[in-house]
């Protein structure tokens, strides 16, 4: 059984809080006190059928106003796999939150309704995906009983969205024709959309391939910390713990530590504990190399002869996540997985339109929600890849000297 | 590429580790909240392999509310030795005479919301800035809301307005004085993932989560053991029954469940064909207001 992280991109008006009820409750995965729970607080809206919108409302404001602020996360399981959903509100004020659920999503549901066909969020939720290089798309053409399950009606949404598709460079893209609200499509195949012959969503999730998700050529590893019991038995244990984030290390592997520069070998390699002979992303694991080098939290080890970039300027995408704007020439620390430097926002270049991928000019501060290509300098070198190339090894954050908030996710070109 | 294929609970277990030590590199006194609690106890697995061979590099704390099971108390003192690891105890009682709190009355008086002033005092007194707790998403509403890493302000609170942007796996730990950061390493594993988990590492468990005779008194459909710590009524009738635990809390507010499971095997099949979930079955406290979470962890609580 293995996992798969995706996310729902939508809004309350596409049915995405009801496609994730359907989801969860066809699935089998509400249980009869959450259930009741669900039914005491209908009784109090318009009779009829439960509002399974309502099981993925959190918090009592957004109950209250019937709305997603920020993202949840659910779970479900099925005898195949461990499904966790982000579920993230679609509106363009949320993009930030959006773009926290992607970040780790290998699966992108967009949720069209199909009386309206391909609308401006739902170009702006296939630019986040191919900004954030999601994998795999499904395009959930919902409410179909609304459209009398028209196969024409899903046709020309398909021939818009290929169109969407193809400037993105979105390749893995699937189309489902469904209604949430009514059940066809989610679990079981439906009997009123006949003539459509490919999986139900669920069968989709359960059967797309993530295998070459991973990359595992471009071996890349940070120190989280450094191990060093330093007692009496362990005196000269020293040990890099760190999560391998892509690729494989074996044991007589020479390789490089970066930014420094500096060469060894791998000498023992452990994971939980014990000793192995190959570590493989995305284990977390301890590396022990055969000479003594002075190495800490941040640095990267890699083989010598697949290396990232190694700089201190660095082009970047920012998505801006704090009420407060950026000002070019404000300073801030850049966290990138286990290292933090000290960056200074040198340039900002334009604005990218996520509704349009129009680039812009940048009048002003960079405010919440906008994406934008930067300079960034940072005080020491950092070892990294192109986000597009290498999301885990490709993608750091900005966090604000004197708040302490994360203010932007950043994407190294 | 099938050989570097991680099965779920690996990929689980990957991630909580990674979490584990970013605490541990982040910040200067972390503590892992301890309850003797399934979780909890898994917790403190992942914490071993995490710093393995070294010792895990910060105390286990436990808030004591003085109604614990016996037989997790042992547990606890047990494996805090095993592991040797400090152990730190705050008693909830000292805090009620010290600070002349007002205890709750009635029949399963608890003292689960009380336990956030020792909390908050014994995060106070150690100086610490990151507790570590095993809560996880798919138990509440409001926890699938909270970040793995939730900053909290001096007294403690949760603002789910203010929550920090949380991407790909990096954790922003940066906090000001006086403030400290609550973790949540397995926030993505389910109950079942916890037992799964629980039965491939053959991590052994207090003795209460299998079936057990008791005696217990039905109230509103929910089994309460009976002890020193509730209120017996002339109505209640006090039977023995088998029964074992699926949470172990408060004894005041830690419901049974009717089972003969008496091996791992036997639980997680239960679980597994249970249409009741973890909380609606034993927890009488969360079943006061549909915000009831919500409200405590805007309170300091975890």
């Amino acid at each position: 059984m293995d996992l798969l992280r995706f996310i729902t991109a939508g809004s309350v008006d596409d049915g995405k809080s009801t496609l994730i009820g359907r989801l969860l409750y066809d699935s089998k995965s509400i249980l009869a006190d959450q259930l009741e729970a669900l039914e005491k607080q209908t009784k109090n809206k318009d009779a009829g059928e439960i509002d399974l919108a309502l099981l993925t409302d959190g918090l009592r404001a957004e109950r209250e106003q019937g709305i997603t602020i920020d993202v949840a996360y659910r779970y479900f399981s099925t005898p195949k796999r461990k499904f966790i959903i982000a579920d993230a509100p679609g509106h363009v004020q949320y993009t930030r939150n959006m773009i926290t659920g992607a970040s780790n999503a290998s699966l992108i549901i967009i949720l069209v309704d199909a009386r309206n066909g391909v609308a401006e969020q739902t170009r702006r939720h296939s630019i986040i995906a191919s900004l954030l290089k999601i994998p795999h798309v499904v395009v959930a053409i919902n409410k179909m009983d609304l459209v009398e399950y028209s196969q024409d009606v899903y046709n020309n949404i398909v021939i818009d969205y290929a169109e969407v598709a193809r400037q993105l460079g979105l390749e893995q893209v699937t189309y489902i024709p469904l209604s949430a609200l009514k059940g066809d499509n989610i679990v079981e195949k439906s009997e009123a959309i006949d003539w459509y012959d490919g999986p139900s969503l669920l069968e989709l999730l359960e059967n797309v391939e993530t295998k070459q998700d991973t990359n595992f050529s471009d071996a890349r590893f940070q120190v989280q910390l450094v191990i060093r019991p330093q007692t009496d038995e362990l005196h000269d244990y020293r040990g890099y713990a760190g999560r391998v984030t892509s690729g494989v290390y074996r044991k007589g592997d020479a390789v490089t530590i970066l930014p420094a520069g500096i060469t060894s070998t791998i000498s023992k390699l452990e994971a939980g504990g014990e000793e192995r002979d190959e570590v493989f992303a995305p284990q977390s694991v301890t590396i022990h190399l055969a000479d003594d080098i002075d190495i800490s939290r941040g640095d990267t080890i890699v083989h010598s002869s697949n290396q990232p970039a190694v700089q201190n300027e660095l082009d970047v995408l920012l998505c801006w996540m704090d009420e407060k704007p950026l000002q070019p020439g404000n300073k801030y620390y850049l966290q990138h997985n286990n290292r933090l430097v000290k960056a200074v926002v040198r340039q900002v270049d334009y604005r990218l339109d996520v509704n349009t991928l129009q680039q812009l000019p940048v009048e002003g501060g960079v405010k919440l929600n906008e994406v934008v290509k930067a300079t960034i300098k940072t005080a020491s070198p950092l070892a990294f890849d192109a986000y597009a190339k290498l999301p885990s090894n490709g993608s750091g954050i900005l966090i604000d000297e004197t708040s302490n908030s994360t203010v932007a996710a950043v994407l190294y070109q | 590429m099938d050989q570097y294929q991680l099965d779920y609970l690996a990929q689980l277990e990957a991630e909580s580790i990674y979490i584990l030590r970013e605490v541990a590199a982040q910040f200067e006194k972390p503590a892992l909240l301890f309850s003797g609690g399934k979780d909890s106890i898994t917790l403190v697995h992942l914490a071993r392999k995490a710093f393995a061979p070294g010792k895990i590099p910060f105390p286990l704390v436990h808030i004591d509310t003085g109604h614990n099971f016996p037989e997790a108390l042992a547990y606890r003192d047990q494996l805090a030795k095993d592991v040797q690891a400090t152990l730190v105890v705050r008693k909830v009682e000292d805090t009620i005479r010290e600070k002349k709190l007002t205890e709750p009355k009635g029949k399963f008086a608890s003292r689960n919301w009380l336990q956030t002033h020792t909390l908050l005092d014994t995060i106070e007194e150690f100086g610490f800035d990151a507790c570590i707790g095993g809560a996880r998403r798919d138990e509440e509403k409001a926890r699938a809301k909270e970040r793995i890493f939730s900053v909290r302000d001096e007294f403690g609170q949760w603002n789910p307005k203010l929550q920090r942007p949380e991407l790909w796996s990096i954790y922003n730990g940066r906090i000001h004085k006086g403030e400290n950061v609550r973790v949540f390493p397995i926030s993505n594993w389910t109950e079942l993932d916890v037992w799964n988990y629980i039965r491939k590492e053959k991590i052994e468990l207090p003795s209460i989560y299998f079936a057990h005779e008791r005696e217990v008194i039905s109230f509103e459909g929910q089994l309460v053991a009976v002890s020193d710590f509730i209120r017996i009524d002339e109505g209640d009738v006090v039977e023995r029954k088998q029964v074992r635990y699926r949470t172990v809390g408060d004894m005041t507010c830690t419901a049974a469940v009717e089972s003969a499971a008496a091996t791992l095997d036997e639980v997680i099949d239960e679980i597994t064909a249970t249409r009741i979930s973890e909380r609606g079955e034993t927890r009488i406290d969360d079943r006061v207001t549909e915000a009831a979470m919500e409200d405590r962890k805007k309170n300091g609580y975890f």
